[in-house]
């Protein structure tokens, strides 16, 4: 399920959510609107939290993420990490990272099994990404982008990189990541994947500018079609039916 | 073996329609683009034209007003300088599409890089500031009088010729005839200072301006004035006989107070018959004393030439032939020029009169019985040969006055005398267009060619005339 979604007027929904399997977090908004719509969709599902990290909102670009782990720049106040982890389940970890690349959205891109980073960043985070998230690390370009968390947005079924990456490229994504992946683009046009969309196993927000053809490659390659948590239980129950009658 | 990696191209979704293509700045195919922009945008559909109807001329902001025919190059330069964006794209084509004239609408069909699309023009009427003026009868803004207080009216003639020669009567919007005199008039004040700056290096003239207060307006400083120039030409002209103040003869190298005028350009040229001795009157001079003619051409009298020995010659005046005997004997500058038995004018000091206070200072004794002037020709003028070339004349508005008869008599005598001084002087030709007459009248003339001439006889050379143009109509 793809829903498109503004914050105040910009397209770029990327950069102040960040989305996973087991929660989301929302900058604090003028209203409550862009909250709303990612209340309404996951709100009875996972938690959906107002965040801010460092006093700004950009906390898509700021943080990165999955199923189980947050991490947060240096900048991170002690105030927002308390609030953060008094707000995030239990199972998930959350560390703040001492890394000269503090924007961790814009510089690492994962899911829940693999993540791909940017060539600079140190040792050390690499090792903490790969402790605190349970990912394999891979450092990666994307079309010779460097930037792998903006020009690209993945889960655990797909991927949608930047529309000029290669097939070569994209077919060392995809066995590195071991999900299929497509080039394309979102925001009618646009090549910053990573702003444009947040996605995780069974939704996606993407702008609100955003064509049908474009959320129609995203709910291809994402298959967000009944992806649904209900989904899986309805499928048990379709197999239990048939097995007892 | 050789490694050939095999390039796919990859391929994205155009993010409108959704069909496959590689990957572009926007992303879309191209069908896409074209129809998501408007290369036409920020050009304006609809403009005005204003249009005066009175004289049927379009204004060019700011403020000129061309002619232009409809369907005309001009009105489509026109019409396209009214479009403000055009010149952020590529204009490949623009033509007229017909409509009614009555309909006061202009369509325009525009190419721009393929792109064809339509513009309309709304013609507003306009009364342009040229027929605002005509209406409101204030058609003139400066006026240049000019002025010659003498009883004849060559010198005008010749101003006229020199106008047109230089093309000075470009910018005048009425000239009109007066007596001793013609007023130019001018739309604009530039216009009639730059026709006093021609008159002041053609002619010797002293100018006066005034100005005439029509209306101001106070709240923006600004004021409307009517410019008069008056220009006042000396009344002095060739072949005048002058006796100079005697201080100006002192300042003029001493010359001989009694001098003849021979040449009047934007000074006075004089000179001495008995000693040949030239001077010159610069403008300045002759107003700071200003001296008038002691006799003009209209007193010359006719003389017969008996005997010469150089410059002195023995003269009778020819009405006194069959009469008496008197005889007079003249030293003249024109001695190379005359043989015994030909005719010249002068000017009869014996029997005149003059009223003239530097005259009178002269001792009469010391005075020359005749001071001849130029020769003449007069069986030559008798045959009343048709001449082989013409003028062009400025058309002028009469004043209501001089439509008598006498005067226009007096006119055509004028001018007759005038186009005698032009056959007769070359120098007076040279500032002077002359012009073919119609070839029917060339072939009259060279069949009288056999006749006996006067072999100095001054003819124009055909050299000199010019071709007329003349616009004939086919139909």
């Amino acid at each position: 399920m793809a829903v498109r979604a503004q914050f105040e007027n910009s397209n770029d929904i990327g950069v102040f959510t960040r989305l996973t399997n087991s929660y989301c977090l929302v900058a604090i908004g003028g209203s409550e609107n862009f909250y709303s719509v990612f209340e309404g969709e996951l709100g009875d599902v996972i938690p959906v939290i107002h965040a801010s990290i460092a006093g700004t909102r950009i906390v898509g670009r700021l943080t990165v993420g999955n199923r189980k782990g947050l991490l947060v720049p240096n900048t991170t106040t002690d105030q927002e990490l308390q609030h953060l982890r008094n707000s995030l389940p239990d199972s998930v970890q959350i560390q703040r990272i001492e890394e000269r690349l503090s924007a961790l959205g814009n510089v690492i891109a994962c899911n829940d099994y693999v993540a791909l980073v940017h060539p600079d960043i140190d040792r050390e985070t690499q090792e903490i990404i790969r402790d605190v998230l349970g990912v394999e690390v891979f450092t990666q370009t994307i079309a010779g982008n460097v930037l792998v968390g903006s020009y690209c947005a993945i889960n655990n079924q797909g991927g949608l990189v930047h529309p000029r990456t290669s097939v070569q490229d994209q077919d060392e994504l995809s066995s590195l990541l071991q999900v299929p992946l497509v080039a394309g683009t979102i925001n009618r046009g646009s090549d910053v994947i990573g702003a444009g969309i947040v996605v995780n196993d069974w939704c996606a927000f993407a702008g609100l500018d955003s064509t049908s053809t474009e959320i129609s490659v995203v709910e291809n390659i994402f298959k967000l079609h009944d992806a649904q948590p209900t989904a899986i239980v309805k499928e048990m129950r379709d197999s239990l039916v048939d097995t007892y009658s | 073996m050789q490694y050939n990696p095999v390039i796919i191209e990859q391929l994205i979704l155009c993010c409108q329609c959704g069909i496959a293509i590689a990957p572009n700045p926007s992303n879309m195919c191209i069908n896409c683009i074209r129809n998501e922009v408007d290369i036409t945008e920020g050009i304006p559909k609809h403009a005005t034209l204003q249009y005066c109807r009175n004289c049927e001329r379009y204004l060019q902001p700011p403020n000129i007003w061309v002619l232009a025919a409809l369907e005309s190059r001009e009105l489509l330069a026109l019409c396209l300088k009214k479009l403000k964006g055009l010149n952020k794209v590529r204009l490949i084509d623009a033509g007229f599409i017909w409509t009614e004239p009555h309909s006061k609408r202009i369509k325009v069909k525009l190419t721009i890089q393929k792109e064809v699309f339509y513009l309309e023009f709304v013609v507003n009427y306009q009364q342009c500031d040229d027929c605002a003026r005509i209406m409101a009868k204030n058609m003139w803004q400066s006026m240049v009088q000019v002025r010659q207080k003498v009883n004849h009216k060559k010198t005008f003639f010749f101003l006229e010729q020199l106008i047109l020669k230089h093309n000075a009567h470009k910018e005048t919007i009425n000239i009109k005839e007066v007596k001793d005199g013609i007023d130019f008039f001018y739309s604009n004040r530039s216009h009639a200072i730059k026709m006093v700056e021609f008159l002041g290096a053609v002619v010797p003239i002293r100018t006066k301006n005034s100005e005439q207060l029509i209306s101001t307006d106070i709240h923006s400083n600004t004021s409307n004035y009517k410019f008069s120039y008056s220009v006042e030409i000396v009344p002095v002209c060739k072949d005048d006989l002058i006796c100079l103040p005697i201080k100006i003869a002192r300042s003029l190298g001493n010359i001989s107070p009694l001098v003849i005028c021979y040449r009047v350009g934007n000074s006075i040229h004089v000179m001495d018959p008995n000693t040949l001795a030239v001077s010159e009157v610069a403008t300045s001079t002759y107003w700071r004393n200003p001296f008038i003619s002691l006799s003009t051409t209209k007193n010359l009298v006719e003389y017969y030439i008996l005997d010469y020995i150089l410059a002195d010659i023995q003269v009778a005046r020819s009405s006194d032939f069959g009469k008496n005997d008197k005889t007079f004997f003249a030293r003249s500058h024109l001695g190379g020029i005359l043989n015994a038995g030909d005719t010249a004018l002068g000017y009869d000091l014996t029997s005149s009169n003059f009223n003239d206070y530097a005259f009178d200072t002269l001792n009469r004794n010391s005075l020359p019985d005749v001071v001849l002037v130029k020769k003449s020709y007069p069986q030559k003028r008798r045959k009343n040969k048709p001449r082989k070339w013409k003028l062009k004349s400025i058309s002028k508005e009469q004043e209501e006055m001089a439509s008598r008869k006498q005067d226009a008599n007096k006119m055509e005598e004028d001018y007759e005398s005038f186009l005698q001084d032009l056959e007769e002087d070359p120098e007076l030709r040279q500032n002077v267009n002359l012009y073919k007459t119609s070839p029917s009248m060339d072939i009259d003339t060279t069949a009288e060619e056999s006749t006996a001439e006067e072999e100095d006889f001054p003819e124009v050379k055909l050299e000199e005339l010019l071709e007329d143009l003349t616009l004939e109509d086919s139909t």
